[in-house]
């Protein structure tokens, strides 16, 4: 979808330009550059080298911050239960959005600006505000029904899927009213349902849409703090809260912590990069038009 | 942020109605035509309302409230106390009112240099990376790193370059360019502000990047053609068609990025911790501060329905002011 945009001006560019360009991308590069180059390099140094002066360059390149990030804190516990959490909130929270975003982008019915505006408004809310109504409320539920959700998994879920839910819908509504309509219709004189209609045709013809918004949602579960750190617990806590602990100790294990952060980000980053293709393109067609 | 299509307004969707459909089939088509938006969006609306609008309604009520550690097992039984917390909140020759204020000033400077940094980068970033050169696909992944890095990860990166002793910064300004007398304390003191924008521009610009380069792609080739035919240079041709066109797309951007940055917790809280240095005390942080370090969640939910309202006002006047402002430019 994406195809690079053909060179746009048919004069050749003045030098002036080309040199502006030269020393604006050559700066931006190294600013973008230095912490990634800082965490790589510092998460292949022995300790000493990360408590004394800092160095460009390792004294001696050593893989044990990698062995040892396992033992110094539960790490693999921490992310397990954000592939967990992060997983479900975005498979939960594209479907939601398919299906919402179907119903605003193919039917006309009452109440769906108001439907709109207010999932779009909840965006604006800063977070601080409902984190402690809503800890009330997950203890409450749990008090009342068992069902527990303050310290669970599940209720991180749940949290974690409305934060992507709104932007989600809103690209996909973008995306769906591309998909031109002659062809759910023509599926609908053919005799499918408006669900078929959805996932034979509408859903197939977005799926760069679809990939965008799940890229999306869970980069937005996998890097949340502010509820992870209050709503978990030992054995629920994520990978937000559980990089703390190298940090908290008396020795300051900063090669660990690089190194964590590095193992952290891998999924994420190369996730994103592989996909970044869709993204760009579902925002094009969806969110930017 | 218009969420209604104009196609769908011209076309309100008859496509639906298959014309086929007899008699008796068309009846029960009705009935689940009406009903079955609803029935799609439900999901949706049960969630928004538990995760968003029920807590808010929660978090106002509660604003209303002594709620102090005493009544937290059973917040319900706390006493009413009018408009206590919020005069507590905006009394500023108080203490309490006093460090709001301040904290809401720090984070109108701190918000309004990072938009406008991160959209001057992604922006020129954007433009300057419109046309193929080599290496373009490259460097636009490296670009991406940074947004796609977890916030925590990336801070914390940042929080060991900014260290006194051992970090990066010190020892490039210090020791290699001898700037600085001595190694200056980055994460606490006046510096900190300096700090958190550095890595919230360095975190944030390849939002604007991601959104501009999209809406690069929404501009017809022709118009640059046209130009081009008329014997407008490059530079020219930036700033009489790239940057109009970009309008609608800035308007948004523009937006979210500002509501995103004033309601910024994760950077501020991983990078200095539980306590913000007050130079760097953005709100979010100071609200936190607030309720869970002192305890005092009626007069934390006060200051969070205040923070809510003015959000509120600066989007509507922003909204007004943009759509009025490009209303007149189509004409």
């Amino acid at each position: 979808m994406s195809s690079p945009p053909v060179a746009k001006s048919p004069m050749a560019s003045p030098r002036s330009f080309l040199w502006s360009r030269r020393v604006f991308l050559t700066l931006l590069t190294g600013f973008v550059l230095v912490p990634v180059y800082v965490m790589v390099s510092s998460s292949l140094k022995p300790l000493a080298d990360v408590t004394g002066r800092f160095r460009w360059l390792p004294s001696s390149l050593t893989i044990r911050p990698y062995i040892d990030i396992w033992s110094t804190v539960p790490l693999a516990r921490y992310f397990v239960n954000s592939l967990i959490v992060a997983g479900a909130a975005t498979v939960c929270s594209v479907v939601i959005a398919v299906f919402s975003a179907y119903a605003v982008s193919r039917y006309q019915f009452r109440g769906k600006r108001v439907f709109t505006v207010t999932v779009l408004s909840t965006q604006m809310f800063p977070g601080i505000l409902f984190l402690l109504p809503l800890f009330l409320l997950y203890v409450n539920i749990g008090n009342a029904t068992g069902i527990a959700l303050f310290g669970s998994r599940g209720g991180l879920i749940l949290t974690y899927l409305t934060f992507s839910l709104p932007f989600s819908i809103w690209m996909l509504i973008g995306y769906f009213d591309s998909v031109p309509r002659d062809l759910d219709e023509a599926a609908l004189v053919d005799g499918c349902g408006p669900l078929g209609a959805l996932f034979r045709i509408v859903v197939p013809a977005a799926i760069p849409g679809i990939v965008a918004v799940a890229v999306y949602a869970f980069m937005t579960a996998w890097g949340e703090v502010l509820f992870a750190s209050v709503m978990t617990n030992d054995t629920t806590r994520t990978l937000a809260v559980g990089l703390q602990g190298y940090s908290t100790l008396n020795d300051v294990y900063w090669n660990q912590i690089m190194a964590a952060s590095l193992v952290v980000s891998v999924p994420v980053v190369a996730g994103f990069l592989l996909l970044q293709r869709y993204l760009v393109a579902g925002l094009t067609a969806g969110a930017v038009k | 942020m218009t969420t209604t299509t104009p196609e769908a307004v011209e076309h309100p969707v008859r496509k639906n109605s298959p014309g086929a459909a007899s008699g008796p089939r068309r009846r029960t088509g009705r009935i689940r035509r009406l009903g079955l938006p609803y029935l799609l969006l439900l999901p949706a609306l049960i969630l928004e309302l538990l995760v968003h609008l029920v807590p808010m309604v929660i978090g106002i009520v509660m604003s209303f409230k002594e709620l102090t550690q005493f009544y937290i097992r059973d917040w319900g039984t706390a006493p009413w106390s009018g408009f206590d917390n919020y005069r507590m909140s905006v009394d500023f020759d108080a203490p309490v009112g006093e460090a709001l204020l301040h904290s809401f000033f720090v984070t109108v400077g701190f918000t309004l240099l990072s938009v406008g940094l991160c959209w001057l980068i992604g922006t020129a970033a954007a433009i300057f990376m419109q046309d193929t050169f080599r290496g373009r696909g490259l460097l636009r992944a490296l670009f991406l790193v940074p947004y796609a890095l977890p916030v925590y990860a990336a801070v914390i990166t940042w929080v060991f370059m900014f260290q006194h002793d051992n970090g990066l910064v010190n020892h490039v300004l210090h020791d290699q360019l001898h700037l600085t007398d001595k190694p200056s304390f980055w994460l606490i003191g006046d510096n900190s502000f300096w700090a958190l924008l550095t890595v919230s521009v360095w975190k944030g610009w390849p939002f604007a990047f991601l959104i501009v380069m999209a809406g690069l792609q929404n501009i017809p080739r022709e118009l640059y053609e046209a130009a081009a035919l008329d014997g407008a240079g490059v530079w020219q041709q930036i700033r009489r068609i790239t940057l109009p066109s970009l309008r609608p797309v800035n308007q948004v951007l523009v937006l979210v990025l500002f509501l995103w940055t004033f309601n910024d917790f994760n950077t501020p809280y991983v990078l200095f911790g539980k306590a913000a240095p007050e130079a760097a005390d953005l709100i979010s942080v100071h609200i936190y501060q607030a309720s869970f370090v002192t305890w005092n969640f009626g007069t934390g939910s006060a200051m969070s329905v205040l923070l809510l309202l003015f959000l509120l006002l600066v989007t509507g006047v922003y909204l007004a002011v943009t759509s009025r402002g490009r209303r007149a430019a189509d004409v």
